[in-house]
């Protein structure tokens, strides 16, 4: 199979817009939450999110019209947005502008989305009870799909390759970069723009999720403090919204060109807990296989892995759950391996996460800097694995792999290793 | 201009994000303003939305330009 690797990288997330604003205060520390403004929250349990910082553009924040034209801004709902933005900057980072029809067609995309528009759904529902169906926009459905994001991407760039999209749940980002390395690993596309994106911070969600028990509810006077993986008092996740975007491509293709690579993708394993909706497998069966199903792929030695991004989503269950999984695959290796969950800082971005976490990892690997897990003040269990509280810190990092679990019990991980 | 057109050219202006000059009489949505077989559907939405009036298919698919619209609700609008 042909080799795949890294070369462009686009993101906006609840820290800033951009890889660099949201990459130097995820190195600080800094938390993307903050207490919901825009909407009414004092019937809601949680009430607090991860939400973009707008502005004008300038000192990291999200100017959406830089973007997209404000009229099309108008037809969809915000994970459209986003997606356009971490695509345009990933495409850009990456100087890939295919301009042949030859070009054109060997570039897809694969953009994918746990909830889509369900922000709009909501808003038109209302819109239709209220009003009746000749107030429903001739763009509410276009707008809302998740695979749009994909379609307005590619009609934005003129890539004419592959058009395919994700929805897994809280897995989508890792399995869109997944499936879109296998694409060009067999032949498909020789370059693609993948990843994930996600706009569910709205009542409905939040109502949602807290419904499932699955969003913290004790820290709404305190939201910074609130994503805490790990720790003692953690109670749940934060919701969080943005999207994350690589730019994928075969490796000579790259070479070729003079693009900068960032990493290669070396594995990427699959894999369903068949066990219950929302909990994940109580013996963390299911993480454990994908991990090592991408291991397979990858043909390396455990020992090797020197980061793992968790999906460590600071819910109760799940973060042990997983930190079992990766002591029983690490064996003897867990004692020099360090995992942080960038969760902690950013909130859990949902069908964003996976893609946003590979990015993390990405920048890991180049920097020599593993991102930390903040607010760990009391670990919960004793492990021999280093979880980063607190600090950042300075490892040379070869190989990292990043974990995604989502409801349904549907699981990716992707091993990512840095090309020198 | 009546005040029907004003109003119209400021929906038109605002729904297809097209500069104020070039929301002429004649302008046609599609041809002229960069208007999609959605863009329509969505600016009689907006009429009948302003004017408080409903437009029925038929209708709509008889106004194509600016002035085919203000000439609609001058005749039809309350």
């Amino acid at each position: 199979m042909r080799r795949v690797v890294v070369t462009g990288l686009g993101m906006v997330t609840p820290l800033g817009s951009g890889v660099d604003a949201t990459w130097s205060r995820l190195i600080e520390g800094q938390s993307g939450a903050g207490r919901i403004a825009d909407f009414q929250v004092d019937d809601l349990a949680c009430q607090i999110a991860c939400q973009i910082p707008r502005g004008d553009g300038s000192d990291g924040t999200f100017n959406a019209d830089e973007w997209m034209e404000p009229k099309e801004q108008r037809k969809v709902d915000p994970f459209i947005v986003y997606a356009m933005a971490a695509s345009t900057m990933a495409l850009r980072d990456s100087g890939w502008e295919p301009k042949t029809y030859e070009d054109q067609c060997a570039t897809g995309v694969l953009i994918g989305s746990g909830i889509g528009g369900i922000g709009g759904i909501y808003e038109a529902s209302a819109t239709l009870i209220e009003r009746g169906p000749r107030r429903i926009s001739p763009f509410f459905i276009p707008g809302r799909l998740i695979n749009l994001a994909g379609g307005y991407v590619s009609i934005e760039h003129g890539l004419k390759g592959p058009n395919h999209a994700v929805v897994t749940a809280c897995s989508t980002g890792s399995h869109a970069i997944g499936d879109a390395a296998r694409l060009i690993a067999l032949g498909d596309a020789d370059v693609m723009v993948a990843g994930g994106t996600e706009s569910p911070v709205n009542r409905l969600s939040i109502a949602g999720f807290a419904a499932c028990r699955a969003l913290s509810t004790n820290f709404n006077d305190d939201p910074t403090r609130a994503s805490r993986p790990y720790d003692k008092d953690r109670d749940g996740f934060v919701m969080g919204e943005g999207a994350g975007i690589v730019v994928l491509e075969e490796y000579e293709h790259a070479k070729a060109r003079g693009a900068k690579i960032y990493a290669e993708i070396i594995g990427y394993g699959l894999s369903g807990d068949a066990y219950h909706i929302t909990s994940p497998s109580e013996d963390g069966d299911g993480a454990y296989r994908c991990m090592a199903a991408a291991l397979k792929r990858a043909a390396i030695d455990v020992s090797e892995i020197d980061y793992v991004n968790a999906h460590g989503t600071s819910t109760p269950l799940g973060d042990e759950l997983e930190l079992k999984a990766v002591e029983r695959i690490m064996g003897n290796a867990a004692g020099k391996l360090s995992m942080s969950s960038t969760k902690s800082a950013v909130g859990h971005l949902l069908g964003a996460a996976g893609a946003v976490e590979a990015i993390f990892s990405i920048l890991a690997m180049r920097d020599g800097v593993i991102p930390p897990t903040i607010n760990l003040d009391n670990p919960s269990v004793d492990t021999a694995i280093d979880l980063v509280p607190k600090q950042a810190k300075r490892k040379e990092i070869n190989v990292a792999l990043s974990n995604s679990f989502g409801f349904g019990g549907t699981n990716a991980s992707l091993i990512m290793r840095r090309v020198s | 201009m009546s005040d029907v057109a004003d109003r119209v050219k400021k929906i038109v202006v605002e729904h297809l994000g097209v500069e104020a000059d070039k929301v002429v009489e004649n302008a046609n949505f599609i041809d002229d303003l960069g208007a999609d077989s959605l863009d329509t559907v969505e600016l009689v939405m907006a009429f009948e939305e302003e004017f408080n009036v409903e437009i029925p298919d038929d209708a709509a698919e008889t106004i194509v330009t600016v002035g085919d619209a203000v000439r609609f609700l001058e005749k039809n609008a309350a």
